[in-house]
């Protein structure tokens, strides 16, 4: 019993001295530590690098009041839990998890940490401490349709996805609402390669759809190999993420890519100020800045560049929204009705085809 | 010139110290490494191999990420020591956490207390059931294990992928690809206070010793050594090769069908599309390692889980690059079979080569 009290004793001193000696460190006005937390590396040519290039810009427009940390190649098993769990610990206030699929363990671990804010990009729970933000990229998506439907000569688009989820849904029916917005002629062929990143899956999807007769295939995986396989057989192809026409630059018509570095830059700002809250859900487009157009292929001819620039003008006003009815599934029935738009519920859990589209989601 | 000439004893002291020198080697080297980075490799080493394990949380770690890697390790560390070449451990992880999981999600939020032993009975007869494929096509139309268990790997994988995008998939989850959470009777307690680590890896130590009563002290274990000692011995004597074969296939299925359930009724506490960063495969090292001795897996196993947690304190710390993690394994392994080479065979130097025939290759059977 006495060994056990002295024992309190000896840690009541010790837990008194460490509040005091981390009360004087919040005085001496420490530098905000900002961690990003990226699935791929950081040379992936695409996503992962999109975002890592925010971090640095992110580092130069804030300097010294911030220092920032990211680890790399984070999987979404169990490991991502202890990462940010890590990060907590080592005193990062501010968190950028940049896959959907940290979603579970954010949620655990943000529970733990209610002074450490975190933010998740692309997911569907929120806490006190947990805001989510998401690019708009059905916008991109519709105007890649906008030009593949005026370049395409067999009117047979493809499109290489990475899973069926509903975030990935709207860009292959975006793309293709767009398309026939320009030309009710064509079809889309979508392959699903159950993978973000797979060089060799996505090149052999792309020569598969190529072969099939789609001359303008778009991707929603990471990689820049469908951009070399059209290049190749002289198709069309479309990045994402990224600009990737070094790797193709006749293929690429054009792509949707995005800058976080204008989210991260106004989100770290809230929290310096203090006016950082949880339980958001952002959502930016082509005006915000989060979604930026690669530069337009110089062989797209004149008129049909007038016409994408209009419409992509019209969404930046709002006048256009990609999914404003009528849009019918691929089985003809009527989703959304004529004069309305997608409803956030229909929007947020969206697993049908429109119209245009061949086959059937997998189940 | 040079050439290698086959020892006629090896030495059994060396065959026991090699890993350690190829633990200095891979130490020397990456001293140097980040000395040529600019880094202070003092520095690094503490991130890289103290930090992990300077609080309870992050031995909690190190024991969870140690139970798969073992389970694993120990499976193939009985197979290879038969010469049976089973490569597929990650697909009967993921079969284990398949037909594990299944029962969990069958039992639903239901606390009965059947629920934990048939999950992980489940676990165990998944990993069998896969491992039992390249055994039956290996025993009846003799085809190689090595292409089968890879291939089944894939497979599996799809699998899970297509359960948990269809018939499993959470009704709740905004048709995004992952199961409901287990309920409360279907997740593994936790071992430690405020860790992650669950009774997973009680059951991978323990079986490591029943592992090695078993390779030492059994007549089936004794079989299985003879066979990949000598596999004309073996024949010689009447032991059975397909026999060897399917307890071989069979042990390591139940092992990596374990280490998969307690991955998903563990840490996860669900079914989703990767369960796994690749330890079916990193067990592979980590049998080598470990010397192919159910104790020395043990031990393998602690140290490849210490690389994976050290690469990311190294990340966090000094902003290295998530490369080192496997820039370290790498070196391990090349180190260790360097050593293992010199452990056989010396090298010779001999006169220029008069006669105008080739010389017979060199037989390295054994070196590894």
């Amino acid at each position: 019993m006495q060994s056990s009290k002295i024992w309190k004793t000896i840690r009541l001193c010790l837990a008194a001295g460490l509040m005091a000696t981390t009360s004087v460190a919040a005085f001496a006005a420490e530098p905000l530590k900002v961690a990003f937390v990226y699935l791929g590396p950081v040379g992936d040519g695409g996503w992962t690098q999109q975002h890592d290039m925010a971090r640095k810009k992110l580092e130069a427009a804030l300097g010294s009041a911030i220092k920032t940390t990211y680890v790399e190649n984070v999987p979404e098993t169990a490991d991502s839990e202890r990462v940010f769990r890590q990060l907590a610990a080592d005193g990062n206030k501010l968190i950028f998890a940049t896959s959907f699929g940290y979603m579970e363990s954010l949620q655990k671990v943000a529970k733990l940490f209610p002074d450490v804010k975190f933010e998740h990009v692309n997911g569907f729970k929120t806490a006190p401490n947990i805001s989510v933000y998401e690019p708009r990229f059905e916008e991109g998506f519709y105007l890649i349709g906008v030009v593949a439907g005026q370049m395409t000569k067999s009117n047979t688009l493809g499109f290489i996805g990475s899973f069926p989820i509903p975030s990935v849904m709207r860009n292959v029916d975006s793309m293709t609402l767009g398309a026939l917005s320009v030309n009710p002629k064509v079809k889309m062929k979508p392959i699903w390669v159950n993978t973000w990143y797979d060089p060799g899956k996505e090149r052999q999807a792309a020569d598969t759809l190529i072969a099939q007769g789609a001359d303008a295939v778009a991707q929603n995986t990471d990689s820049p190999a469908s951009i070399q396989a059209a290049q190749e057989k002289g198709t069309y192809a479309f990045s994402i993420d990224a600009d990737m026409s070094s790797f193709g630059k006749k293929a690429q018509l054009t792509g949707s890519t995005e800058d976080w570095s204008g989210y991260y830059i106004a989100e770290t700002k809230k929290v310096l100020d203090g006016s950082w809250t949880g339980n958001r859900h952002t959502r930016w487009g082509i005006k915000e800045g989060m979604v930026v157009m690669a530069p337009l292929n110089p062989d797209i001819p004149p008129a049909a560049v007038k016409i994408f620039e209009d419409k992509k003008a019209a969404i930046v006003a709002g006048t256009l929204n990609p999914f404003a009815g009528p849009i019918k599934d691929s089985t003809g029935k009527e989703m959304v009705a004529a004069n309305a738009a997608m409803s956030d519920a229909t929007f947020n859990s969206l697993n049908w085809y429109v119209e245009g589209v061949e086959g059937s989601v997998p189940k | 010139m040079l050439r290698l000439e086959r020892r006629a004893t090896p030495s059994s002291t060396m065959s026991i110290a090699s890993p350690l020198l190829a633990a200095a080697g891979m130490l020397v080297t990456g001293f140097l490494l980040f000395s040529a980075l600019g880094k202070d490799p003092l520095e690094a080493f503490y991130l890289f191999f103290i930090k992990p394990l300077s609080s309870t949380y992050g031995i909690g770690e190190l024991l969870l990420k140690t139970t798969p890697l073992l389970l694993c390790g120990l499976g193939l560390a009985l197979g290879f020591r038969a010469n049976v070449w089973n490569i597929g451990a990650e697909g009967q992880l993921t079969m284990g956490a398949i037909a594990g999981g299944g029962v969990a999600l069958w039992f639903g939020d239901s606390d009965s207390s059947f629920a934990m032993p048939l999950m992980l009975l489940a676990g165990i007869l998944g990993g069998m059931a896969w491992a039992a494929i390249p055994a039956f096509l290996r025993t009846r139309f003799n085809t190689n294990e090595i292409l089968v268990t890879l291939m089944l790997v894939y497979i599996a994988q799809l699998m899970l992928s297509w359960l948990v995008h269809g018939p499993w998939r959470d009704p709740q989850g905004q048709n995004y690809p992952q199961s409901q959470g287990f309920g409360d009777a279907e997740t593994m307690s936790v071992l430690i206070n405020g860790t992650r680590v669950t009774w997973g890896i009680v059951y991978a130590v323990g079986l490591a010793l029943i592992a090695w009563v078993f390779s030492e002290k059994t007549f089936a274990g004794f079989r299985m050594q003879v066979a990949g000692l000598a596999p004309a011995a073996a024949a010689y004597a009447g032991f059975s090769e397909k026999r060897n074969i399917w307890i071989a296939l069979m042990l390591c299925g139940a092992t990596a069908g374990l280490a998969g359930i307690c991955e998903v009724a563990g840490p996860i506490g669900r079914l989703q599309q990767e369960i796994s960063p690749g330890y079916g495969f990193a067990a592979i090292i980590v049998a080598w390692i470990g010397r192919l001795h159910p104790i020395g897996v043990v031990f393998g196993a602690l140290l490849m889980s210490l690389l994976y947690l050290g690469g990311e304190a190294a990340q966090m710390g000094m902003g290295l690059p998530s490369a080192i993690t496997g820039l370290f394994q790498g070196l391990l392994l090349f180190y260790l079979l360097a050593a293992d080479l010199f452990i056989y065979f010396r090298l010779k130097r001999v006169g220029v080569v008069e006669s105008p025939e080739p010389k017979p290759a060199i037989r390295v059977e054994g070196a590894v």
